[in-house]
């Protein structure tokens, strides 16, 4: 799948960020982007795209499920190393996440 | 104010209301949230500093959503509030904590669990694509962040959250593809005498659904679930109605089959647990006031079985007025009487809404062999089977230990429903006799650097 991604999420009240209030940039895969202040990481991320992670077994992008912090399946990468529960993790400016893409297919090695 | 320090885990409708019940007696509690603040999942609100949400948004739950939410801000004052706290650990008389990122040791005489309630899952293919979530997982998106999942969805599975949650999606401008109950319509009318015991509640419930069909959206009973359809992504949901197959296209899918009561912390401490047929799940045991078998140990709201928001508050307020007589400290027992009444009419309710709502036969859900049971492990449904068959296995620890369903990150809570039906299927033992998953600390993943800094509070 090489076409862009249409965003899992959209905004439901006014999309524009009022001036001056709660704009913050942070970086995915090394592009910069815009969140709001009180955006999860999940929140800024599928409002760009369609995944957060990789499935360790199969290789299979994932993009959480129950964002309330009990299913594990939102667990995302900072480049710092750090591993963030993106449902329950509140974006900061400068944040570096990484969304590996997903593997040519079967189990990783 | 007294020196007794009673502690209360949990921070939505249940824990609100007995936090302040004890606050109200002159008792200060420790209130434990993992939550920014206070009101749960079901009155989630957005992060400090986000704009309130329209009315809308709530429908008819905005009153008691908002009462709430005033009661939590008192008690986040007056209490001793500690929010985006994980209770991960928990023994007779303690509690281990993490917070801000320390492991911190609280020590209770007094503990009302108020732990709440997510969503019940049932596995089937393509359940793990991105693009399907939870039901409660959708209604997060909306209240707490202010966005929809989509651009079109669709709603599947069974419960009065299935068309609550659609209802919402519906008024906060997403383009609802259908909304698609695994019950028929039949079993559901067939509940509705029952359900007379609170008839508020249930003209809530049919407007939602009237308000759906009035607006355009499909509403299909008794379907069975197939599978979400796409690859990688959802693009679209598969499911049998009427002995036909049909698709139907969509970007996201919602799925929830009823609510499953958090209970990891009460087994912990090693309350009493007893099968609870109607649910479907093991529950700890109570007394009618909402003492648990410890002495000192009190439960309220959705975590000792399913009621709802309006039947945890009066559950709350209930178990802290029995804490607080069981100190001694005089309570108003007109009060008692009353809370009781209530929480009658309110069980007689949720046992129709039960009935009206059944969980679909989960063997029909797994018959393709080629969903995944554990999303954690990723395990199939035959891989587990087929564990099931070679070892002879009977025991869902067992199941756990040979399979590794269960083992992951998030400690079975999202397979467990699926598992034990799977079990009982394949083994041939009764839903009842397959036991429960027992508890393991930590109850949610914590890094191990914490540990080595633990300190008493």
């Amino acid at each position: 799948m090489t076409a862009p991604s249409l965003p899992m999420l959209r905004r439901a009240g006014a999309a524009a960020v009022p001036a001056g209030s709660g704009a913050l940039d942070f970086r995915l895969n090394g592009v910069p982007c815009t969140a709001r202040r009180g955006d999860t990481v999940l929140t800024a991320i599928l409002l760009q795209g369609d995944r957060l992670r990789v499935s360790p077994f199969s290789g299979a992008p994932r993009a959480g499920f129950c964002l309330m912090g009990a299913c594990q399946d939102c667990w995302v990468q900072c480049a710092d190393g750090r591993r963030l529960r993106a449902c329950s993790t509140l974006v900061e400016e400068g944040m570096d996440l990484h969304c590996p893409p997903p593997a040519a297919g079967g189990d990783a090695p | 104010m007294t020196r007794w320090r009673p502690v209360v885990v949990g921070a939505g409708p249940a824990g609100v209301r007995a936090a302040q019940t004890l606050l109200r007696h002159g008792v200060r509690p420790v209130v434990i949230d993992e939550g920014e603040r206070p009101g749960g999942q079901i009155y989630r609100r957005p992060p400090p500093g986000r704009e309130v949400l329209p009315r809308k948004r709530y429908g008819f739950e905005w009153h008691r959503a908002t009462a709430l939410h005033e009661a939590g801000d008192r008690v986040a004052a007056q209490a001793d509030y500690r929010p985006k706290t994980l209770v991960w650990n928990g023994a007779a008389g303690v509690l281990d904590l993490l917070e801000d990122g320390r492991a911190v040791e609280l020590h209770y005489d007094s503990l009302l669990i108020a732990t709440g309630a997510a969503d019940r899952v049932l596995p089937f293919p393509g359940w793990t694509r991105p693009g399907v979530y939870t039901l409660g997982g959708a209604q997060v998106a909306l209240k707490y962040q202010d966005t929809l999942l989509g651009p079109r969805i669709a709603f599947a599975g069974t419960g009065p959250l299935l068309y609550l949650v659609a209802y919402q999606y519906a008024r906060a401008g997403a383009a609802v593809a259908a909304v698609l109950d695994t019950t028929p319509l039949g079993t559901q009318l067939g509940a509705l005498p029952g359900m007379m015991a609170r008839p508020s509640v249930l003209a809530k419930g049919l407007y939602y659904a009237a308000w759906l069909h009035a607006h355009g959206v499909p509403v299909r009973h008794g379907i069975r679930l197939d599978a979400a359809l796409g690859e990688p992504r959802v693009a679209g949901v598969r499911y049998e109605a009427g002995g036909r197959m049909r698709e139907l296209a969509c970007d996201a899918l919602a799925v929830g089959f009823g609510l499953r009561s958090e209970t990891q912390l009460a087994d912990l401490l090693d309350c009493e647990f007893r099968y609870d047929e109607p649910g479907r799940a093991w529950l700890p045991v109570l007394d009618a006031e909402g003492r648990s078998s410890l002495q000192g140990v009190y439960l309220a709201g959705d975590g000792t079985g399913i009621g709802g928001a309006d039947h945890a508050e009066w559950a709350g307020e209930r178990a802290a007025l029995a804490m607080l007589a069981d100190r001694g400290i005089a309570v108003d027992d007109g009060r008692r009487r009353w809370l009781a009444r209530r929480l009658d009419r309110s069980r007689r309710f949720r046992q129709a809404l039960e009935r009206a709502f059944p969980l679909p036969d989960a063997s029909a859900m797994l018959a393709g062999g080629d969903a995944l049971l554990c999303r954690c492990e990723e395990i199939s449904a035959s891989q587990a089977r087929e564990a099931v068959v070679r070892a002879g296995i009977r025991e869902m620890n067992r199941l756990k230990a040979l399979s590794r369903v269960g083992m992951g990150l998030c400690q079975g809570r999202m397979c467990q429903a699926g598992a034990a039906e799977l079990l009982a299927h394949a083994s041939g033992c009764g839903i009842g006799q397959v036991g429960r998953l027992r508890a393991q600390a930590p109850i949610k993943p914590l890094p191990l650097a914490v540990l080595g800094r633990a300190r008493p509070s």
